[in-house]
């Protein structure tokens, strides 16, 4: 395939998980002018520029700090070092040969060759249409997030009597931020019989605020022609289904929906990139590389962060392996051969485990990190890696959340164990009542 | 003094804008009344976008007549008015003895009808044809004819084509009487203007039109709801012609079909409502289109659903078009009952009214300067995300707007956005950017766009922000700054 121009490393979002991601290339030595970032909105920064609450950085910087501010460290130190970076850019496509198709205002239709991309795209809202609500289709639906984008970026208000459908996070700080705004919030409802957010949000946006949560309730029903006029809400069973006879018609004139969120892939589709069914994202290696080599993924586009100190400590990793990837001509260090692979497999309660895989080379790394989300609400748990038929390593844990991210830490000793396994597989799963 | 129309047309729907686009060749002086903000905001946006090819209807109706004849158009006139239009063909499929039986007599029917190349296959080649099929498929009605289309688009391209050629657009009048006399008088509210004819093409509510002229008009519309889900463009090869099931008194049946656009279109079901403009749907009603597609296609992904819709279909007492002048008043025509296969015999519905109203007395003179197009300059430039790479790259050198992708979903440009807003009948709400662009129609629905399409609406239209509706009247997007 033709193209115009090349970079050694191309990335794809300049969100955190982009900013980060380029920092790190950068400090493992591809130099500023070699690496590009290309952001599609008018700013660097990603979905945090309109997260002006605060409650991020506590395990980067043990400070707590706002969206803006968060990002700001990131974008500031990405100036500095000058690198390279283009707003209102979209990258149409990525070529299963590393080709990045995008366009923009200033530079037009660009096709670029990259030694490297990483893609951090992070991810989209689910919609009504997702959840195929019943009813009528007027305005004054939206998703949390563009409500969000509407009161802190634009300053409008987009509702004044609001139910919220979802307890995800974006949903509780909404509730919070609508409520401060002058809205009444009247409630939030969420289909699972626990939340899906974080503990802190739950306290912060809606206890201190007066504002009830609906545990296993549902939206059944939209009304209004014009604007939104009321919602049925009903009670669901333990299969959350609407249980007939609990209908409660609630009036109010916006439902905001935080009903979870997908990873934004249609980039990696372009280039025919594996995907994970269950997070949605890419399936990588240990070196966040997915099914083509040289593209390289990390943040909300491989799997739905908590929070974005995560992101910014996978895109560090993700950003060291993409620079060693152009240094050494596609491999990633003198032992890099192909010694076979080793696939995680999430079991017993374990929904995911990111990287799917790990690709062996001729001596065993000094750590693996794994990333994980269980299924349900589990207290009392023991975590478990076991392979070939042992249990490497066991974290014993109080209680686990779908809402929170678990993560597992293999040191050289332990990597050593499962290299000596030569299993083809091993499983992170949970032991109750351990 | 005030001017009066040679003809008004009330409804801007399919029938009402193609109609105007045939009256366009002629030096008339036209108006189109509409009660909604848009083109298409009746039972023209919401329906199967079926060009059907014509079996379905009984022999010697006015619709088995006009159903062929508007399919034969459809192709020629798609093309000269940028619509997206693809002969895809349609299957009617039978599951066993009894359907197969039923095949024959859509057969007979449909050849009676004039409708070409109609053939009964049988399970292997049907199942080649269409290999995602239920096993349980046993023969089916091939209509080498049948298409499908976007009926909003061949709406807007109809209307936009009339409005280059003179034809006046009054939008945001819900007609609420009618004066008949040599010259009849229309009105909406405060508005109104005079006419020698009218034709009356308001869709579900044309029998109550028909009413206002004469109270004795004995046609009765019921208001029969098909609720529908479009599916993602990742399913959109589920099938490629469209399959539909063999049809009963109630309808044609739920169908699976691709659409023009590229995704998947799974519905309608059938039932009646008390009102005429109740467009909600039901969770019965989707899980009754949603079996009805499994057993077309066992294997439909419908976890990939990225909306849902109902539209309200016009039937009529009668069963047929009703296409003739008032009897009270012999300058008043009316289109009443113009249901499925509406869209497909739109352009020969037309034809048939244009004919009609010259039996009526109008006199045609054809324009010297009629533009056949939908432009003042021919045809219209394609949308960014159609183009080549090498016209992509030319046109964001040029116009650098089209270098900015507003609609991620479905690669929508500013500079497309903007050609949508100042263009003949231009977008003025959120949801008329979305019909005429397909910004905000893709899977995040508008999620991270809809902000920025009422920004540029803002600033092209020159209203503040907080004045932008999603469709016109009451639906407003924001309540006001912040505090």
């Amino acid at each position: 395939m033709d193209f115009d121009t090349q970079k050694k490393l191309v990335i794809v979002g300049g969100g955190p998980a982009g900013l980060a991601a380029a920092l790190e290339a950068n400090r493992q030595g591809i130099a500023p002018d070699d690496i590009l970032i290309i952001e599609r909105d008018r700013e660097l920064g990603g979905i945090l520029n309109q997260c002006i609450h605060a409650g991020f950085g506590l395990h980067m910087f043990g400070e707590e700090l706002s969206g803006p501010e968060y990002s700001g460290r990131f974008i500031e130190d990405v100036k500095k070092a000058g690198i390279g970076y283009v707003t209102n850019s979209m990258v149409l496509s990525v070529s299963d040969d590393r080709i990045v198709t995008f366009v923009s205002p200033e530079m037009g239709f660009v096709r670029m060759k990259a030694g490297a991309v990483v893609l951090c795209t992070g991810c989209r809202e689910r919609t009504r249409g997702a959840l195929n609500i019943p009813g009528t289709r007027p305005a004054g639906i939206y998703s949390a997030g563009t409500a969000q984008r509407f009161v802190n970026m634009e300053g409008y208000m987009p509702g004044k009597k609001v139910v919220i459908l979802g307890s995800g996070d974006i949903g509780l700080i909404m509730a919070r931020r609508m409520t401060l705004e002058g809205a009444k919030v009247l409630r939030v409802c969420e289909l699972m019989p626990y939340s899906g957010g974080l503990a802190r949000n739950i306290a912060q946006c809606l206890d201190d605020f007066g504002i009830p949560l609906y545990l296993s309730h549902t939206v059944t029903e939209i009304r209004g022609t014009e604007r939104v006029e009321g919602v049925t809400i009903s009670k669901v069973d333990e299969n959350r289904r609407p249980i007939p006879g609990t209908e409660e018609y609630v009036e109010c004139d916006t439902l905001l929906l935080s009903v979870g969120l997908i990873p934004e892939n249609e980039v990696a589709k372009s280039a025919g990139i594996q995907l994970d069914r269950v997070t949605g994202g890419a399936v990588v290696n240990q070196y966040n590389e997915t099914s083509v080599p040289g593209i390289f993924a990390c943040g909300n586009t491989l799997h739905v962060h908590d929070l974005v100190d995560f992101v910014t400590k996978e895109a560090y990793m993700a950003g060291a392996s993409a620079a060693k990837f152009v240094q050494n001509g596609g491999k990633f260090g003198e032992d890099d051969k192909d010694c076979g692979e080793i696939s995680c497999r999430a079991t017993g309660g374990v929904r995911y485990i990111v990287p799917q895989k790990i690709v062996k080379s001729t001596k065993a790394p000094e750590e693996l990190k794994f990333f994980f989300r269980v299924d349900n609400i589990y207290k009392k748990v023991k975590i478990e890696l076991r392979c070939g038929g042992e249990t490497i390593k066991s974290v014993s844990k109080r209680s686990v959340a779908p809402g929170e991210m678990e993560s597992l830490v293999l040191n050289a000793a332990d990597c050593a164990k499962v290299y000596d396994k030569n299993a083809g597989e091993l499983e992170i799963t949970l032991v109750q009542n351990a | 003094m005030e001017q009066i129309y040679d003809v008004a047309i009330i409804g801007a729907g399919v029938t009402g804008a193609m109609l105007a686009h045939k009256l366009a060749k002629y030096k008339l002086r036209c108006a189109v009344i509409e009660a909604g903000c848009d083109v298409a905001s009746g039972a023209t946006r919401a329906n199967s976008a079926i060009v059907h090819a014509g079996f379905d209807a009984a022999n010697g109706t006015l619709k088995a007549a006009l159903n062929a004849k508007g399919c034969a158009q459809m192709p020629e006139l798609a093309h000269q008015l940028d619509v997206p239009y693809k002969n895809n063909t349609s299957l009617v499929v039978a599951f066993g003895e009894e359907d197969e039986q039923t095949l024959n007599v859509l057969l007979e029917r449909g050849r009676n009808n004039g409708v070409p190349g109609l053939r009964i296959i049988g399970k292997k080649e049907l199942h080649e044809l269409e290999p995602n099929l239920s096993p349980d498929a046993t023969a089916a009605l091939l209509a080498p004819t049948a298409g499908i289309i976007c009926p909003y688009e061949l709406t807007m391209a109809a209307a936009e084509n009339a409005c280059i050629n003179g034809c006046e657009f009054f939008f945001n009048r819900r007609v609420d009487a009618i004066e008949a006399g040599d010259v009849i008088t229309v009105r909406a509210g405060e508005f109104s203007l005079r006419a020698r004819y009218v034709a009356n093409c308001a869709g579900v509510h044309s029998d109550e039109l028909a009413r206002m002229v004469d109270p004795d008009f004995p046609i009765r519309l019921i208001p029969r709801r098909g609720e529908y889900m479009i599916l993602d463009k990742a399913e959109g090869k589920t099938a490629s012609a469209t399959l539909f099931m063999v049809p009963s008194k109630a309808g044609k049946g739920i169908l699976v079909s691709p659409t023009v656009d590229g995704n998947l279109l799974v519905g309608p079901n059938a039932h009646e409502v008390s009102c005429k403009d109740d467009t909600s749907t039901t969770a019965p009603g989707l899980d009754e289109i949603s079996a009805g597609a499994r057993r077309l296609v066992p294997s439909v992904n419908l976890r990939a659903v990225i909306t849902s819709f109902s539209g309200v279909r016009p039937t009529p007492t009668t069963d047929d078009f009703h296409i003739q002048p008032s009897v009270k008043a012999k300058n008043f025509l009316n289109l009443v009952g113009i249901e499925s296969p509406g869209l497909a015999s739109s352009p020969a519905v037309a034809d048939y009214a244009v004919d009609m109203l010259v039996s009526m007395g109008l006199e045609l003179e054809k324009k010297d300067n009629y533009n056949p197009y939908r432009t003042e300059n021919g045809h219209m430039r394609k949308p960014f995300r159609e183009l080549s790479d090498a016209e992509k790259a030319e046109l964001c050198k040029r116009e650098p707007a089209y270098g900015k992708i507003i609609c991620r979903c479905e690669t929508i440009t500013e500079g497309d956005i903007l050609a949508a807003i100042h263009r003949p009948l231009g977008a003025k709400t959120i949801d008329m950017v979305k019909l005429r662009t397909r910004a905000g129609m893709g899977r995040c629905q508008g999620g991270f766009c809809s902000p920025r399409v009422a920004e540029l609406l803002s600033r092209e239209l020159n209203v503040p922000l907080d004045a932008i509706t999603k469709r016109g009247c009451g639906s407003k997007l924001l309540y006001g700054k912040t505090k």
